[in-house]
């Protein structure tokens, strides 16, 4: 049992912990009658470099020097860029570009 | 806030590649728990308390060992990038009344590529609408950890790769941003600015220098990216 509430505090400061960082920035910034123009720009940009952060943080153990050379990677990322430009539908191309990546991890490399 | 049918279509639409994602990567946790002595349950009240994917999996050692501050530090590195996500997040959401702390609390990465592109459905309630692809996406993640735990052991599915659809979710909203933005300046400063960072940090340490550039350099480009100063700040 004592496991558990072990197990339970360990969710509970995980879950404080992820929760500040979500809302930390809203009671600093968001709490006056008018936001500030700044964050407001900030809301305008950001949105735009944040994917390219994503993608990277998505790919960050990927080496071009070793291992597949990043090969599936490439190979798939280009298959989603294809076919999104094709057919703009978000399910089908990363539903593609998933099976396309998990066939070459799993069977080709 | 109203929701309605129409919300529900909308919602339901455009959280659709999430929700397939999810509910895969969601038991992929569920299975990984099990396999760590805990069950279904405990994988939903995780999804409920925590809710962040990266942290998540993160967690499920620290859960039977590890010290309650090491636990505290990963949580706030791992999911430092929350910060620079609702931090922009302010100003489209300050006019939301009841749902406001919800949203913010369940704002992971993939929610956010959806609801920061400001693409709404035509004659949607926005504030029924945004919570609703918070909650269908929030739902999905918990449903896929649940299944995850009840079937993980019946389950033969090599399921190595999957978290590709992640890169593929993020890549196809890069791609719809470059189509729709003026200015490329600030795609292009995020995953340059971005890379350059992970080559000169390491894999461990690059996501808060790069926020830091990031933001840095929107700051001292202000006056190039918007020249018109602070229009449309209403």
């Amino acid at each position: 049992m004592n496991e558990h509430i072990r197990a339970l505090i360990m969710i509970i400061i995980m879950g404080a912990a992820t929760f500040a960082t979500r809302i930390v920035p809203v009671l600093i910034f968001g709490r006056k009658d008018k936001v500030p123009g700044f964050i407001l720009y900030l809301g305008r940009t950001v949105p735009y470099t944040a994917m390219g952060l994503l993608i990277v943080y998505c790919l960050k153990d990927v080496s071009l020097l070793a291992g597949t050379h990043a090969l599936p990677e490439i190979i798939s990322l280009a298959v989603v860029t294809a076919t999104y430009l094709w057919k703009r539908n978000t399910v089908a191309s990363v539903a593609l570009g998933t099976v396309c990546y998990m066939m070459l991890v799993q069977k080709v490399f | 806030m109203r929701i309605g049918k129409k919300e529900c279509d909308a919602a339901f639409r455009a959280s659709l590649p999430i929700m397939v994602t999810f509910v895969i990567l969601g038991s992929g946790y569920g299975i990984l728990m099990e396999k760590h002595g805990f069950g279904p349950l405990w994988s939903v009240l995780s999804g409920i308390i925590i809710f962040s994917g990266t942290v998540q999996f993160v967690s499920v050692p620290l859960l039977t060992g590890g010290s309650y501050l090491m636990a505290a530090i990963t949580a706030l590195m791992v999911s430092a990038r929350h910060m620079f996500l609702s931090l922009s997040m302010i100003g489209r959401y300050r006019s939301e009344k009841r749902g406001k702390w919800y949203l913010f609390y369940a704002l992971c990465d993939e929610t956010y590529a959806l609801l920061s592109s400001d693409r709404y459905p035509e004659g949607v309630d926005i504030s029924g609408y945004r919570i609703l692809v918070t909650l269908l996406d929030q739902a999905s993640w918990i449903l896929g950890s649940f299944l995850g735990g009840v079937l993980g052991r019946h389950l033969n599915f090599d399921s190595r790769g999957i978290d590709f659809s992640m890169t593929a979710l993020f890549t196809t909203v890069f791609i719809q941003q470059w189509l729709d933005a003026k200015n490329h300046f600030p795609a292009i400063l995020g995953l340059v600015a971005t890379l350059i960072c992970r080559l000169l940090f390491g894999r461990e340490l690059f996501l808060i220098p790069a926020m830091i550039v990031i933001i840095g350099t929107l700051t001292v480009m202000r006056n190039k990216l918007e020249p018109e100063g602070g229009a449309g700040d209403e």
